[in-house]
């Protein structure tokens, strides 16, 4: 993470980035997003906006999307807010991409749950297609990340790539979904494994299976003794 | 922010801190009720001046009823009935843990670092520290970080505590200064690395427990406990900053600010701070005297016995300079008394307010009070350059909620006010919401600089006073709400001791003077004394040594023992901190020598009876404190201001002759105000 910096304020940045200004429709969603809090405090909209931009930056370039430096000031300007206010949060959060990422942000859990549930080898799946820790291939396709717990651990391991969660994965898995992403077809989120809906048990349920049909009380059956 | 307000009324409530039974403020936090009950609380990130952030965990305490665990006092509110221990195992535990986690990452570099011997990490880890470490992994590093030419930064040794970034924020009203990422990877860090660019920005290097931000001009000079130590007052601008002067054998390393709620709190400009590099350059440390248009050395009887030729022919005057001592002043004008004349002037740029009733000229709401006024006019003044300290004042004050109007070209105010134009005449003309802000103000405030003086604005600013009554009792307590902003620290001495003619300048342009004694004047345009033998008694080779006919080598305000008064009228002494260069002498003992040679007598042989004669005269300059004017005198309502008002500041960093020899100051002002790319040549 510390290699995390923000990208070169440089001349060719300014001329790239110096001019960016609200797509029509995004003009729009800021007006409605910066109303939702009280007069006075629209700092508060920074971070919805630092999304907003980092979109509109997406779409721009084909990539996930990331906040250049001119972008930044852009937000802190129309939030009448201090710039490095603006940088601390741009920093804090992982979701803001401080420098440029591919059409594609691959980020890999590595946290406990998944790592049980054989992260590594997900990783390693990334990496066998090319793609490098902390860089974009140079096809542009693909940024390789590791991030920490997404929330899914009920269906580890994961995979969050732009938008959208792929989860209990396995290598082939996964290789079936970069495969679909990099044709272009958008493949189905969420659990890739064929025998589950959802992160409902794999099997029979093995837990309050009295419950399962009709409502038990099972308060009778707790035993007061400590065991 | 918790604030503790003695005059609340509400009960107080009682807290046994180890065993003993206090009664606290109101509001007060729990690290507050123990230093009340005299125990030492550890600490790094808390800061009586600034907001609460509770991040460090170094003032962890026990405290019943609560959680089973230590508690951050500092965050912490004192209520009834609760039981504080600062002395028990699990708070020595406490702090010991804390202080092993603060040192894993802290490079342990003391030798050869600069806050050593004033480091509130070393002095903590010898106190409450376990006295080794357990940790053998790598520690973590940090990238250097360019915070600009006042600002040393070994970012590795920042521990994280925020006073940095609040300081900018909160009191400086300038958010430069941010902590970027999170976790173990936070770093603190400027927008961009720029330079911070206000003039308050060295105080971080006070405020910062480690040795993360230190001084860049002192660097590697010396050990604290190398110094001398004296207390003195500042002179770079007329706030009468409380200063310690940091001195190892002749030379001043640094000076820093004392605490002084009344008037800098614990702040001091970044000009007061680093001027002083100026005081061994370009100094005056022999005795000169121009033949053929050039400037000869020459001796002491020599450039007496001139002057003594030359004050045959006709009448002496003096100008005061604007970083002048009372006690110069005073012997100044015993000497030009003496030989017959009353031309005494002090104000360089020739400006002429009436200076008879002092009560019209005085910052009266005094800087401790402006913080209350709810509607300010400010008139012709770039405060943040003319007084950086009041502007802080000022800032408190707009974010209480007070209404600040200003007149006169724009600057960047450090909070929200209005521009009413630049033409001092809109004073006649004032926006209805203007007039209606101030008149329903219960402490309104006016606030006249030196630009407002120039345009003739003290006139009218004073007509306005009285029209919206700012002389009132509010909450009975008396207010004043009439202010005059000085830039010079001799101003108030200089008026008080009658070192103003009524038409200023003019006047002792048209008497043309036999001899004209510029006392360290160096702000003043020369050309119109052509006839006069110039004699300048001071200290730096700057504007008056350059039009002198003969220089004579005095003393900086270091050099020497004396009295300022402030321009809020605060009487203040300062010691003398170090000797001057060669031959040059205080500043009195000159003057008491060319009495000696003029023939006269003035009345005292050493500094004691000058200081004597000087109370018996103006009784007002013996005792430290605030002098009451009296009350403020009638408006001449047939003045009027007019015209674009200009303000006299046009570089903050080079506003005297100390500060323009000062190589500190030269680079800020090239890097800072003018833009120069220095940053690279720094390192
Ligand atoms: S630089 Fe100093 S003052 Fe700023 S956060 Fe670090 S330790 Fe605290
Ligand atoms: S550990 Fe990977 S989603 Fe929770
Ligand atoms: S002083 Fe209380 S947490 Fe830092």
């Amino acid at each position: 993470m510390a290699e995390r910096a923000p990208h070169p304020d440089t001349p060719e940045l300014r001329a790239r980035w110096g001019s960016f200004a609200w797509t029509g429709s995004n003009a729009e969603k800021v007006r409605e997003i910066i109303g939702r809090y009280p007069e006075g405090r629209q700092r508060s909209a920074v971070m919805p906006l630092l999304d907003l931009a980092q979109r509109q930056v997406g779409e721009e370039t084909q990539t996930q999307g990331w906040l250049p430096i001119p972008v930044m000031e852009y937000v802190a300007a129309q939030l009448d807010m201090p710039i490095i206010r603006v940088l601390e949060v741009a920093t804090f959060y992982m979701m803001y991409n401080i420098a440029p990422v591919g059409r594609y942000h691959v980020q890999v859990c590595g946290t406990t749950p998944c790592m049980l549930r054989r992260s590594d080898d997900i990783m390693d799946a990334c990496k066998a297609r090319g793609m490098k820790k902390g860089h974009t291939t140079p096809d542009g396709m693909w940024t390789l990340s590791e991030v920490e717990c997404m929330g899914n651990c009920a269906s580890a391991p994961m995979v969050q790539i732009n938008d959208a969660n792929y989860e209990d994965l396995t290598p082939a898995r996964l290789d079936a979904v970069l495969d679909a992403l990099a044709l272009g077809e958008s493949p189905k989120e969420g659990t890739q494994d064929p025998a589950r809906h959802t992160v409902e048990p794999v099997g029979e349920p093995t837990n309050l299976a009295a419950m399962m049909h009709a409502n038990h009380d099972y308060r009778s059956e707790w035993s007061t003794e400590p065991a | 922010m918790v604030s503790v307000d003695a005059q609340t009324e509400t009960e107080m409530p009682t807290v046994t801190v180890d065993g003993t039974e206090i009664e606290v403020p109101d509001g007060a936090t729990v690290l507050q009720a123990c230093e009340l009950a005299g125990k030492e609380i550890p600490r790094f990130c808390y800061h009586e001046r600034l907001s609460i952030a509770g991040n460090c965990r170094m003032c962890l305490v026990e405290v019943k009823p609560g959680p089973p665990k230590p508690q951050a006092s500092c965050a912490l509110p004192a209520t009834h009935g609760q039981e504080i221990r600062t002395d028990s195992e699990m708070v020595k535990k406490a702090r010991e843990g804390v202080m092993e986690f603060l040192l894993i990452n802290h490079p342990l570099d003391c030798p050869i670092c600069d806050q050593g011997g004033e480091c509130d990490l070393q002095d903590q880890s010898v106190a409450y520290g376990r006295g080794g470490s357990r940790y053998h992994e790598n520690k973590r590093a940090v990238t250097e970080k360019y915070m600009g030419p006042l600002i040393k930064t070994i970012m590795t040794r920042c521990i994280h505590c925020t006073r940095c970034v609040r300081f900018s924020e909160e009191v400086a009203g300038v958010d430069e200064i941010g902590a970027l990422y999170r976790g173990e990877d936070m770093q603190i860090t400027t927008y961009l690395e720029h330079a911070t660019k206000h003039e308050l920005s060295a105080n971080v290097i006070d405020l910062c427990p480690v040795g993360a931000l230190t001084s860049r001009p002192y660097a590697y000079e010396a050990r604290p406990w190398e110094l001398k130590k004296t207390l003195g007052i500042d002179v770079s601008d007329a706030m009468g900053s409380n200063i310690r002067i940091d001195v190892r054998g002749r030379e001043v390393l640094r000076v820093l600010p004392r605490n002084n709620d009344d008037v800098n709190e614990e702040w001091l400009s970044d000009k007061a701070r680093w001027q002083v590099d100026g005081l061994t350059r370009r100094r005056l440390d022999r005795v000169w005297i121009r033949r053929d248009g050039k400037l000869q050395p020459a001796a002491w009887d020599q450039a007496f016995g001139m002057i003594a030729s030359a004050a045959k022919g006709g009448s002496v005057a003096a100008m005061a300079g604007d970083l002048l001592d009372c006690e110069t002043m005073f012997a100044a004008r015993r000497l030009v008394n003496a030989a017959g004349s009353q031309l005494l002037e002090s104000r360089q740029t020739g400006m002429s307010y009436p200076a008879g009733n002092l009560a019209a000229v005085n910052f009266n709401s005094t800087f401790a009070g402006i913080e209350t006024a709810d509607a300010v006019l400010i008139v012709g003044s770039h405060v943040r350059w003319e007084a950086p300290l009041l502007n802080v004042r000022l800032r408190k004050a707009a974010k209480r909620g007070a209404k600040i109007f200003i007149v006169g070209p724009h600057w960047e105010p450090t909070y929200r006010a209005e521009f009413l134009g630049e033409d001092a005449s809109v004073l006649h003309d004032l926006p209805d919401h203007v007039a209606a802000a101030m008149q329903g103000a219960a402490r309104p405030a006016i606030i006249v600089g030196a630009g407002g003086l120039v345009a003739g604005a003290h006139g009218p600013a004073l007509a306005l006073a009285h029209a919206w009554n700012v002389v009132r009792d509010a909450d009975g307590v008396r207010w004043n709400g009439f202010n005059v902003l000085h830039m010079a620290a001799a101003r108030m001495g200089a008026l008080m001791l009658g070192f103003a003619r009524p038409r200023g300048l003019a006047e002792l342009v048209q008497a043309a003077p036999a001899v004209l004694l510029s006392l360290g004047a160096d702000e003043m345009d020369y050309a119109p004394f052509a006839g006069s033998l110039k004699v300048y008694i001071g200290h730096h080779g700057d504007k008056g040594a350059t039009a002198a006919d003969i220089i004579l080598p005095a003393s900086a305000y270091t050099e020497k023992a004396g009295t300022y008064v402030s321009t809020e009228g605060r009487v203040q002494f300062a010691d003398k901190a170090a000797f001057a260069p060669g031959d040059a002498r205080e500043d009195w003992t000159i003057l008491r020598a060319l009495a000696d040679a003029l023939g006269v007598s003035i009345g005292f042989d050493s500094f004691d009876q000058l200081r004597t004669a000087m109370v018996a005269e103006v009784p007002a300059l013996g005792a430290e404190g605030l002098i009451d004017f009296g009350p403020l005198p009638a408006a001449e309502s047939a003045e009027r201001a007019g015209g674009p008002i200009a303000y006299p500041v046009k570089d903050f960093y080079l506003t005297n002759p100390i500060a323009r020899a000062s190589a500190t100051m030269q680079r800020c002002s090239a890097e800072l105000l003018h833009g120069e790319e220095l940053a690279e040549a720094a390192e």
